[in-house]
């Protein structure tokens, strides 16, 4: 059993019009200093069985084909052991 | 003609897009997203809406839906499928037209009377039309915005692949597009609504009905 995370990101070039409505309400509640905020997506997939290096490429195939629109957004895939102790991917 | 017009969950415009395809001629055919079966339709239109509660991201789970795998297959084989609104981002989910619908510049649900200027007429869905026509139709989303990488744009644009571009940019749309073609010009997507300015009793007028059609005028050419 493992639990991988897929983050999904809007690409730097592509206008992120909820990012910018968060930018201008942190000033509004007092926090100054922030100058971009940008709004992605975060998935937690449990994956059932050991995380083999197919197990690992079907969830790259899962963000590639429906948790991401690879026209307008990037992903990353990491795995969270069971431990909890995160490792890159 | 018989027009196949596909409801998802959340579809909202599919029974005024049904009342177009007749107020133009043709027979419109009620789809269902969980059929794998198009019933011998000549055409199919993805409505408007918010398909599946619009979530991940607009159409992308429509796009899965089971009607889809007839969709797309027949849309690669040449039959006329035009997508308005989310059945445009539905055939951008599904890659049958390229590019990407997000939220709009200005962040607000917009609701409108739109001109267009119509900019191909060699398209399955807009052969009725002028170039350089401009026509009248109602625009109404919160995520229009078309975005595509410049590459893309470039080429959509040398190809003569935009059908409509918008007068004014009410969306942030990139160049001003509201609507693009597949190569072929078989698959129109649209952002804005042709099937509610199809009679004079509502909507802007009856601007939008060339749309419909064109659909009788490509097949009694062909």
């Amino acid at each position: 059993m493992a639990r991988v995370v897929v983050d999904v990101m809007p690409k730097p070039e592509i206008l992120d019009p909820q990012g910018k409505a968060v930018l201008g309400a942190l000033p509004r509640l007092g926090f100054d200093g922030v100058t971009e905020v940008r709004q992605g997506k975060r998935f937690e997939l449990e994956i059932d069985g050991d995380l083999t290096e197919d197990r690992l490429a079907e969830v790259n195939a899962m963000a590639e084909t429906l948790l991401s629109n690879p026209v307008i957004e990037d992903y990353a895939v990491r795995v969270i052991q069971e431990s909890g102790q995160e490792s890159g991917q | 003609m018989k027009v196949g017009v596909v409801t998802f969950p959340g579809s909202l415009d599919d029974a005024d897009a049904r009342r177009a395809v007749r107020v133009a001629g043709h027979e419109a055919i009620a789809l269902w997203h969980g059929d794998h079966d198009l019933q011998g339709v000549d055409a199919v239109l993805l409505p408007g809406g918010f398909s599946y509660g619009d979530y991940l991201r607009c159409g992308a789970i429509a796009r899965f839906a089971p009607v889809m795998t007839e969709v797309v297959d027949a849309a690669r084989g040449g039959m006329p499928v035009l997508g308005i609104c989310n059945g445009f981002q539905i055939l951008c989910e599904s890659h049958l037209l390229p590019g990407a619908l997000i939220r709009n510049d200005h962040r607000k649900f917009g609701c409108l009377d739109q001109t267009l200027t119509i900019e191909n007429n060699t398209s399955a869905w807009t052969s009725s039309y002028a170039i350089g026509q401009q026509v009248t139709i109602v625009l109404k989303n919160g995520e229009g915005s078309f975005v595509a990488d410049d590459k893309t744009l470039d080429m959509l644009e040398a190809e003569g692949r935009v059908i409509a571009r918008y007068v004014g940019n009410p969306n942030g749309s990139q160049r001003a597009i509201a609507g693009i073609t597949n190569e072929a010009g078989n698959v129109v997507g649209l952002m804005p609504h042709p099937e509610h300015a199809v009679e004079a009793l509502c909507g802007p007028g009856t601007d939008g009905l060339g749309f419909f059609t064109s659909l009788g005028a490509l097949v009694s050419t062909a």
